[in-house]
């Protein structure tokens, strides 16, 4: 809520984005004349078959998919993770396959979960941590693995660093051991260049509302003979993988929203690094601040990470909001627990520095303007708390 | 989670920011590892009553609105009813905490009582408030018994 300046700055595009326009405009027709299920045998139900499989062998051309079978169509993000995560360890420890499960220490709650459960299950789970540049290093990852190894699986772009793994030599180790690779790619996709083949894993996640698409549609590639179980069963749809009536007009809108970022791209990329380093710069050149992961390793455009030691992220998040701008933090506060992001303690960062994060994410309705007024705006907040702060200048000197 | 207006109030309007440089005595409790650290210091009147009372505190939302609807409620308060102020009292005050806040109330009482302790002590007499962050039974952080615990260990009050 704004101050009755009537300013309002979005900067939390990796929470979520708005629906483009003309994603809208592609799935409308679908909501009221075009509104067969796609698995009817008639007209309306045929229309609606071509429509979504059209998306498919667009979304599947999009992504380096040699078939459009591989797609998957989902409700979202975290069925597509929970999905490749129990799908393919039980099936692959079924086959034989052995039941480790190596999981980078920074996945998303919707892999971790998963992991977590499939380990009360009898699966031997090895948590690898990420150096502190916030890369996860194949060296590393060839370390852990194992003759038994069943599954791998590293997020692809970090949602709250926006840290980019080498998924290709990721996938490059797990293979080596026949072990199965998935990565959940729900920040990376339409974001940078996306091949499946180039990459060479067997499973990846993804998300339509991260790219100007509608809440509530995800996918999961799946390459050609991956074991599979799926999570949703019954009528079958989705080559068995995922029953349940296909959302049509949400999987319409997704393979727009995605068409539109690859067009968009070239432009859109460096438009938004720039914004990004700009925020960057900006808190940096502030007091007692600091970047949260390596500044010159691969990055997402968009998301930003920076601490301002001493303050309290919720805090700082709510200032912010009274000014009309909207951002997020990985303090421990802001997401109910007692500890801060796993992702920041994960890199190493320390608890009393994470609880100061604050994550600033740009996206394709930021301008220039709008990152200059946080900008002008974070300083006399930071200074504000610092000033409320019993041990601010005891531990952090008197720099406001 | 929502902040009832109240708890916004205090949040963006703390009153009693600040520190007394004579108090007659001071109580910081938290941990920055926490997220939250609160210094409460008090000044008695002739009659041994809270006549002035201020603090800082580092932390969220919760945690700076707790402190000052805390000092608030103490100023006039004889020493006993200072330390008797519970966390249900600061947090009904506030219109109420989201659960996961609730820490939150009792870092602000536990200060208070810390301070009131640490002028006793000063003169010699006994502490009444006794050991702070006592187990309350009702009260669970630990909402998730799977969540990581570690580093939270150390800031279960």
């Amino acid at each position: 809520m704004a101050d009755g300046q009537g300013r309002e700055v979005y900067l939390d595009y990796a929470a979520t984005t708005p629906v483009d326009q003309r994603v809208v405009e592609a799935m409308l027709p679908f909501f009221t004349e075009r509104f067969g299920n796609p698995n009817s045998l008639y007209g309306l139900g045929r229309d609606g078959y071509r429509a979504m499989e059209d998306a498919r062998e667009q979304f599947a051309a999009a992504i380096g998919a040699s078939t459009p079978a591989e797609v998957v169509f989902t409700g979202c993000g975290t069925e597509a993770d929970n999905a490749a995560v129990l799908g393919i360890a039980e099936v692959g420890k079924a086959r034989g396959k052995g039941s480790h499960i190596v999981v980078s220490a920074f996945e998303h709650h919707a892999v971790l979960e998963p992991v977590k459960r499939l380990g009360k299950q009898g699966f031997d789970v090895t948590v690898l941590d990420p150096r502190e540049d916030g890369i996860v290093y194949a060296e590393d990852l060839a370390g852990v693995v194992r003759d038994d190894t069943v599954l791998v699986t590293v997020m692809h772009g970090n949602n709250e660093i926006g840290t980019v793994q080498p998924l290709k030599e990721l996938a490059e180790v797990a293979h080596g051991v026949g072990a199965y690779m998935h990565t959940d790619a729900i920040q990376t996709l339409g974001k940078i260049e996306w091949d499946a083949a180039e990459l060479g894993v067997d499973a990846a996640s993804f998300s339509a509302h991260k790219i100007y698409g509608p809440k509530g549609v995800g996918a999961l590639y799946l390459k050609r003979a991956t074991p599979f179980e799926p999570l949703l069963i019954g009528g079958g749809q989705e080559s068995k993988k995922r029953s349940g009536t296909q959302n049509v007009a949400g999987i319409v809108g997704f393979t727009k929203a995605l068409e539109l970022m690859i067009a968009e791209r070239p432009t859109e990329a460096p438009r938004l690094a720039a914004l990004r380093d700009r925020v960057i710069d900006g808190v940096l050149a502030m007091p007692n601040s600091l970047l949260n992961g390596g500044r010159d390793v691969a990055r997402l455009p968009h998301i930003a990470n920076l601490v301002l030691k001493g303050v309290e992220g919720e805090s700082m998040l709510l200032q912010l909001d009274n000014k009309g701008i909207s951002v997020s933090t990985g303090s421990a506060c802001s997401s109910g627990s007692l500890e801060p992001s796993h992702v920041l303690l994960s890199i190493g960062c320390p608890p009393e520095i994470a609880h100061g994060s604050l994550r600033v994410t740009v996206g394709r309705f930021t301008t220039a303007e709008d990152v200059e007024y946080f900008l002008d705006t974070l300083p006399g907040i930071v200074e504000r708390l610092r000033a409320m702060s019993p041990v601010y200048a005891k531990m952090f000197g008197s720099g406001a | 989670m929502l902040y009832s207006d109240k708890v916004m109030d205090h949040f963006n309007n703390p009153r009693n920011v600040g520190v007394i440089e004579d108090a007659d005595g001071v109580g910081e409790v938290g941990n920055p590892v926490c997220g939250d650290v609160m210094k409460i210091t008090i000044k008695l009147d002739d009659a041994e009553r809270i006549g002035d009372i201020k603090f800082q505190t580092l932390g969220c939302g919760a945690a700076i609105a707790t402190s000052s609807i805390v000092t608030e409620m103490a100023k006039g308060m004889t020493l006993e009813e200072a330390v008797a102020i519970s966390k249900q009292q600061v947090a009904d005050e506030l219109g109420g905490l989201p659960p996961a806040k609730m820490h939150c109330s009792v870092l602000a009482t536990d200060g208070l009582k810390v301070a009131v302790d640490d002028y006793l002590v000063k003169q010699g007499r006994d502490p009444i408030a006794g050991p702070i962050k006592s187990e309350d039974p009702n009260f669970d952080p630990h909402a998730d018994e799977d969540a990581p615990h570690d580093a939270a260990e150390a800031c279960d009050l």
